[in-house]
């Protein structure tokens, strides 16, 4: 069979950035949670970041960032992760998500993850990068994996490491339970045929 | 196959000296443009329509009635009216009065109009905006083929034994485009009918107007108004230049830099690598506008928007005259090479007359067939009454 296509979208920027250093974390433990083949693709936004503006300016991607939304596209799984700025996701990350089409991500299964300085921003996965998931119709793992400062200071069997495992546990039956993938992209070109959009305006 | 401009209409500060005409004078320099397209001998000008600053064609048959007045052979359309907003009876009225006086040169190009706000202004809702485009176009489409209208829809009061005044020229409505970026529907719509389709693909990758073209000439091909590459399609172009090109590109970039939609984004190097707009000589316009064929297919109308961002009337007119002596007649020449001999050339007046004619020719043709096999299958039937009676009698 062909391997399952897992996307990792990070948006951390600094380099090493510890946002990519768990965006690596999940997507290592979800690949041995999958027990499949698995072919992995890391989106580092930062590389993206103004191909991401441009496109917000002209209203369509360049080849490289088109090659991105693709990629996420096509993804049988999504792990999202996000530094958290100023209460919430970074405005990169957000834009990404902006120009991808709203369609994209309809039933795809998506762990999100963020870092930040300190814990007190663990809820910002709640209540921010949760509902724009949502709102894009994913099918959300329901563990959220929030790494702050103190997680990289502690070793061995520590918090972070538990949900680590458990969310990529949770990623990877969303992912094997699914259905064959959706042509989602080949819908888009679905024409209603015309007879069709006049009765819908002809009055009853 | 036609090649024209297309206006939007802006009043933009010229970003090298931040001064903006007023809008007397754009309004003017609109005309101006008009008259200097016939003179370099191009074939179609066409305004857009705009309800909201800072863009003055909000009554787009005013300006084309003046221009008609004042010129010979230029074909005066627009990109876009608006089907959504505008009354469709209003639309018949205006655009078949324009028709009469202008002897026939007078197409159109309908649009939705993307601006939110403009809707309510004229008591509609943007929400509704594919419907209103199906209804009112489909009302619009007989008021001017059939004499006497009886109609109910949901956008508008209905109308009871409504003529629409005047009738088309010589019973042919003006030939219609439809505009669209990103819609299928819209292309659906244009095949459905057997009208045009306009992609103004100005702004964006080619890959995407591929698509959208491709499916109108296949639903085209599939409603019956020929094959798929008879269909009418029109295209979009951009350009600025100037016999060397790299004069072209160090006068035109503060214009790009700024301009309004894609201004303040991508560099115009990688702009004109990913859409068709073109800065330099005038052998880089022909040479990419060329390319447009081998991704589209034969087409019958090229418009470019020469005069936006600010660029002073001037340089607009020099923008003309190069179009005119240097572009157009190369590419008359080289668009008409290999081109099959079934794919029609741009619309016009009379050949829509000529099309209506034959068609009303091959229909009576049709009738009397019919009348014929009538006849002769209501002799049989006597044949088999009497075999019948003798029969039984």
């Amino acid at each position: 069979m062909h391997p399952y296509r897992l996307v990792v979208v990070t948006a951390g920027l600094s380099q090493p950035s510890s946002t990519r250093l768990l965006a690596d974390r999940l997507a290592e433990a979800t690949r041995l949670a999958v027990e499949h083949p698995v072919e992995l693709r890391v989106i580092e936004l930062r590389d993206l970041a103004t191909d991401v503006a441009k496109n917000m300016v002209t209203g369509f991607p360049s080849p490289t960032l088109a090659d991105a939304l693709d990629a996420v596209t096509r993804s049988d799984a999504l792990i999202a992760v996000s530094p958290i700025f100023t209460a919430s996701y970074s405005g990169l990350f957000k834009s990404f998500f902006d120009v991808l089409d709203n369609t994209a991500l309809t039933g795809k299964p998506v762990l999100i993850a963020a870092t930040g300085g300190t814990a007190r921003h663990s809820l910002a996965l709640e209540h921010a990068l949760r509902p724009l998931f949502t709102y894009l119709r994913a099918t959300v793992a329901p563990t959220a994996v929030y790494a702050s400062s103190e997680d990289w200071a502690s070793n061995g069997d520590t918090g972070l490491s538990r949900r680590v495992t458990r969310a990529a546990g949770e990623l990877a039956d969303l992912l094997l339970r699914r259905p064959a993938p959706a042509a989602v992209h080949d819908q888009q070109d679905r024409v209603v045929p015309f007879a069709e959009q006049l009765a819908a305006v002809r009055p009853a | 196959m036609q090649f024209g401009i297309f206006t939007v209409g802006d009043v933009t500060p010229d970003p090298t000296n931040g001064r903006a005409p007023s809008e007397h004078e754009r309004i003017k320099a609109m005309v101006t443009l008009a008259l200097k397209a016939e003179e370099v001998g191009l074939d179609v000008f066409a305004t857009g329509e705009h309800h909201n600053p800072p863009f003055v064609p909000s009554s787009p048959t005013t300006m084309l009635g003046y221009i008609a007045a004042r010129t010979e052979r230029l074909i005066l359309s627009t990109a876009t009216t608006l089907i959504t907003t505008n009354d469709p009876v209003k639309i018949a009225e205006d655009y078949a009065m324009l028709q009469h006086l202008a002897d026939g040169r007078v197409d159109l190009m309908l649009g939705r109009g993307n601006t939110g706000p403009v809707y309510p202004w004229f008591g509609q809702d943007i929400r509704n905006g594919l419907s209103l485009a199906v209804e009112n176009y489909a009302l619009l489409h007989e008021l001017w083929r059939t004499d006497v209208v009886d109609w109910e829809g949901r956008f508008r009061t209905p109308l009871q034994g409504f003529t629409a005044t005047p009738r088309p020229l010589d019973g042919v409505p003006p030939f219609v485009w439809h505009g669209s970026i990103r819609t299928p529907e819209i292309a659906e719509q244009a095949a459905y009918y057997g009208d045009g389709f306009f992609a103004n693909n100005i702004f964006w990758p080619k890959e995407h107007f591929i698509r959208l073209i491709s499916l109108y000439r296949e639903r085209y091909a599939h409603y019956g108004h020929g094959t798929a590459e008879q269909a009418y399609v029109g295209l979009g172009g951009q350009v600025f230049m100037r016999k060397n090109s790299q004069d072209a590109v160090r006068e035109f970039r503060p214009y790009f830099d700024q301009a309004p939609v894609y201004g303040n984004g991508p560099s115009l190097e990688e702009f004109t690598e990913q859409t068709p707009l073109t800065v330099g000589s005038p052998q880089e316009v022909i040479d990419k506008t060329l390319i447009f064929r081998e991704h589209f297919g034969d087409y019958q109308r090229q418009l470019f928007l020469m005069d936006h961002a600010g660029l002073p009337l001037k340089t607009v007119l020099e923008q003309l005259d190069l179009l005119g002596e240097e572009v157009i007649p190369v590419l008359r020449r080289e668009f008409a090479a290999n081109r099959p001999a079934d794919v029609p050339d741009g619309p016009t007046h009379e050949f829509l007359v000529a099309r209506a004619a034959a068609d009303a020719a091959s229909a009576n043709a049709a009738s009397a067939n019919a009348a014929a096999a009538n006849a002769a299958a209501a002799d049989a039937a006597a044949d088999t009454a009497s075999v019948t009676a003798s029969v039984t009698g």
